[in-house]
This record gives C-alpha cells, sequence and structure tokens, in this order.
C-alpha cells in the first residue's frame, strides 16, 4: 500500500505533462471541428441539395466509422500514401476533429433550424445579403443555443481522446501505461488516470456553464 | 491475379473471423448493458436514498473515465487484485459496464418523465405495484427511452473496436495484422471502416423502424 502510493507520487507529475498533451490534442481537435461543423451546418441548411447530399454523405461516414479505424486509415494509410510525414499528434488531432466536426455539425444545425424562420425574411427586408444575415444574425444565436450539446461533445471528445494511445500519442493513458508496465502497479495507476480524466471534464463543462452564463443576453429565450 | 489469390485466401478468412468475434462483443454487451441500466435506472429513480447514492456514483465513475481506462483496469489493472480475465471477457465487462451507465441516464429520464398522476389513477384502478409497473409504466418508459438507448448501442458498435487494445482480435485487430504484414494498410482500412458502417447503418435503421413501429399517435415519445 505504502509502496503504491509513494510510486503513485513518484508518477504523478508526469502523468499530469501528459494531460497537457491530451489538452492540446481535444483543443485542436474541438477547434478543428468547431470551425468545420459551423460551415457544414451552414452548408447543411442553406446550401444547394447537391452540397446538402454531399455533407450528409461526409457525416454518415465519419459518424459511422470507429476511430480507431480513423486512426489507423489516416496514420498508416492516407497520410504515407500521400507521402505527407506527420506527428502521431497532428494526426489524432486531425481525424478526431474530422470526427468531431460530423457531431458539431448536427449540434449546430439543430440550433439553426430551431431559430424562427423570419429572422432571415427580416435580415434580408433590412438589404442584409445572405451571407451578411447568416454571420451576423443567424449564428450569433444559434452558437449560444448550441453551448450545452458542445459542452457534452467536449466531455466525448476528451475521453475519446485517450485512443490517440494507439498511435502512441504521450498522452495520460499512455503514460499511465509506460509507469504501470515497469512498476506493475497497474490498477491504481490507471484509477488515476481516470480521475485526471474526470477533473478535465468536470473542469471544461463547469467553464463552458461559465461561458453560457456570461454570454446570455438579459430577456432572450426561446 | 496473385493480388486476388491474396486476398481469397488471406484477407476475406482473417476479416471474416474479426467480424464474428465483433459480434460474439457486441450483442452480449448490449444486451447486458441494457440489464444494467434498466436495474441502475430504476434503482436511482425508485431506491432508498443509499441505493439511489451508489447508483449515482456508479454512473459518475463509469460516464467519466474514458473507456479505454475502464478496458485497461479490468483486463491490465485486475490482476493487482489477483482477479484474472481473458481479454474476451474483460472487454464483454467493460463494455457492458460502461453502456450501463449511458443506458441507466436514458432509462432514468423516462421513468421520471411518467407523471405522478398516472401512479395515482392506476392504484386507484386497482393495481398491484408489479402490475402497475408491466402495464402502465414500463410500456410507456420503453417508448421513451428508445432513442436514447438505440444510440447508445449503435456507440458500442464502434466502441467495440477499442476491444483490439486490450489484445482481444477483433475485426480492427484482424485488419491491423494482415495490414501490418502486408503494408495495405488503406485498402484494408477502407474495407474495415465499410463493415462499420454497413453495421452502425443497419442497426440505425432497424432501431428507427422499431421506434416507428411502436410508436402511438398522440403520445409523444419524448417527455416535454
Amino acid at each position: 500500500m505504502i509502496e503504491s502510493l509513494t510510486i503513485l507520487a513518484g508518477a504523478l507529475p508526469y502523468l499530469l505533462k501528459g494531460s497537457v498533451v491530451t489538452i492540446g490534442v481535444v483543443f485542436g481537435a474541438m477547434s478543428l471541428g468547431l470551425l468545420f461543423g459551423i460551415a457544414l451546418a451552414v452548408g447543411q441548411v442553406y446550401g444547394a441539395i447537391w452540397l446538402k447530399r454531399l455533407i450528409g454523405l461526409y457525416v454518415w461516414f465519419f459518424r459511422g466509422v470507429p476511430l480507431l479505424v480513423l486512426l489507423f486509415l489516416f496514420y498508416f494509410g492516407l497520410f504515407s500514401l500521400l507521402n505527407i510525414n506527420l506527428t502521431a499528434f497532428t494526426v489524432a488531432v486531425i481525424v478526431l476533429g474530422l470526427i468531431s466536426a460530423a457531431y458539431q455539425s448536427q449540434i449546430f444545425r439543430g440550433a439553426i433550424v430551431s431559430l424562427p424562420d423570419g429572422q432571415l425574411k427580416a435580415a434580408r427586408a433590412l438589404g442584409m445579403s445572405d451571407a451578411t444575415a447568416i454571420v451576423l444574425i443567424i449564428l450569433p444565436q444559434a452558437l449560444r443555443l448550441a453551448i450545452p450539446a458542445w459542452s457534452n461533445e467536449y466531455s466525448i471528445v476528451l475521453k475519446d481522446s485517450a485512443v490517440a494511445y494507439a498511435l502512441g500519442v504521450t498522452e495520460i493513458m499512455a503514460r499511465a501505461h509506460f509507469v504501470a508496465s515497469r512498476t506493475y502497479q497497474h490498477l491504481p495507476l490507471y484509477f488515476t488516470a481516470g480521475v485526471i480524466f474526470l477533473i478535465l471534464t468536470y473542469a471544461g463543462t463547469k467553464a463552458l456553464r461559465l461561458l453560457e452564463e456570461r454570454v446570455h443576453i438579459p430577456g432572450y429565450s426561446q | 491475379m496473385e493480388e486476388m489469390l491474396f486476398i481469397r485466401t488471406e484477407v476475406v478468412p482473417a476479416l471474416a473471423r474479426g467480424i464474428i468475434v465483433s459480434i460474439q462483443l457486441i450483442i452480449p454487451s448490449s444486451a447486458l448493458g441494457l440489464l444494467v441500466g434498466m436495474a441502475v435506472g430504476a434503482a436511482r429513480v425508485y431506491g432508498n436514498r443509499s441505493l439511489t447514492f451508489a447508483a449515482n456514483c456508479y454512473v459518475a465513475i463509469f460516464r467519466g473515465f474514458p473507456l479505454v481506462v475502464q478496458l485497461f483496469i479490468w483486463y491490465f489493472g485486475l490482476p493487482y487484485i489477483g482477479i484474472y480475465m481473458t481479454p474476451y471477457v474483460a472487454a464483454v465487462l467493460g463494455f457492458s459496464l460502461c453502456s450501463g451507465a449511458y443506458h441507466s441516464e436514458y432509462i432514468r429520464g423516462a421513468f421520471l418523465s411518467i407523471k405522478q398522476g398516472q401512479l395515482m389513477a392506476a392504484k386507484a384502478l386497482g393495481f398491484s405495484h408489479v402490475g402497475m409497473l408491466i402495464h402502465v409504466i414500463f410500456p410507456q418508459a420503453f417508448r421513451r427511452a428508445l432513442p436514447g438507448c438505440g444510440n447508445e448501442i449503435v456507440y458500442l458498435i464502434k466502441y467495440s473496436s477499442l476491444a483490439y487494445m486490450i489484445t482481444c482480435i477483433e475485426l480492427t485487430g484482424e485488419g491491423k495484422i494482415i495490414a501490418s504484414e502486408t503494408f495495405k494498410y488503406i485498402e484494408i482500412f477502407l474495407i474495415i471502416g465499410a463493415v462499420y458502417l454497413f453495421l452502425t447503418t443497419i442497426a440505425s435503421w432497424f432501431l428507427r423502424r422499431l421506434e416507428n413501429r411502436l410508436s402511438i399517435p398522440g403520445f409523444k415519445p419524448f417527455s416535454v
């Protein structure tokens, strides 16, 4: 018991450095997913019929194939075929980001569709172009509405980021496994890794709840 | 020609083996997961205080830890306290307990959505406790929990690929082995991706049909 506690205490700084890597992966993937997801959502709601179909196909593919398969496909397959040399970290960010974009696009699409139809018409009547209306009228409202679902997506991406260990990204899980195979303290180390994930989930969702309150417009309700 | 022979003699049998193992992982895990979810969901709604507390702790941990961490705990961690499992058993246990925690959320919501008045009305009509559960609560709760639980099963199909990480060689694992031998990563992982797409699409199609089949006009499937 004492022995495993001293090993844990020794390993903790090493694991916490891994959480910096995890946060990096999650931050990169969520940002990529946010930008791409908004574009996909706008395309799916306002785009031409072929664009809607194409986006539907993208969403179907990235929501239907497991993360691990996509990681292997991109890391060992696609990027080496194209002779692009990317680190495992970058590939993990790209793949998690592309998957998250598919999920986030559905969050934003739901938020956009839930806005009253008259808003776009009113914006047109005021002489705004469609693009201006979407950027200045629709998205500021839709993005606010999407925060709760987005915070859910954050906790999913955070937990999925542990799979990046399969490519050798030195995030929390990978580090816990390294230390465990040297010290044979598997159970305490994995449990600690899990607790670090729990804390990150809690901190992230808390921060997003604060953001939601912060950007809330008084008197505005759906 | 040689390529075709290689595909026929090496790739197809390995992937077929993998698909069988994957299905052997998915079906028991989703069934067990649903059972766990129902028990935990019911405990969280109708249990006494200590039971509700225990169930809430279970859900917080199993939804908060990444699935990979949970699988590693079952397979690599438990030998630490003298419990040894085969990779297959550890994977099924890990999947069932994790998805059970998610199922319990939907099932809990479904139970809570049934208004107190209905229970009183059932009592007034002379239903026993069990009769009330079977004839009044369960038929409604099942329909309300179905969309969420169905989604969770589709997730489970995809997450079954993580069994590879604890050396349970299913579809992804078989693919990884052949791909590393032949360096045909793109072809093999595209085929595997297509198999998973097929499985998830069929599963969501079937679940949507089931929802439509069970829908009752005028009964809102989502609580408002």
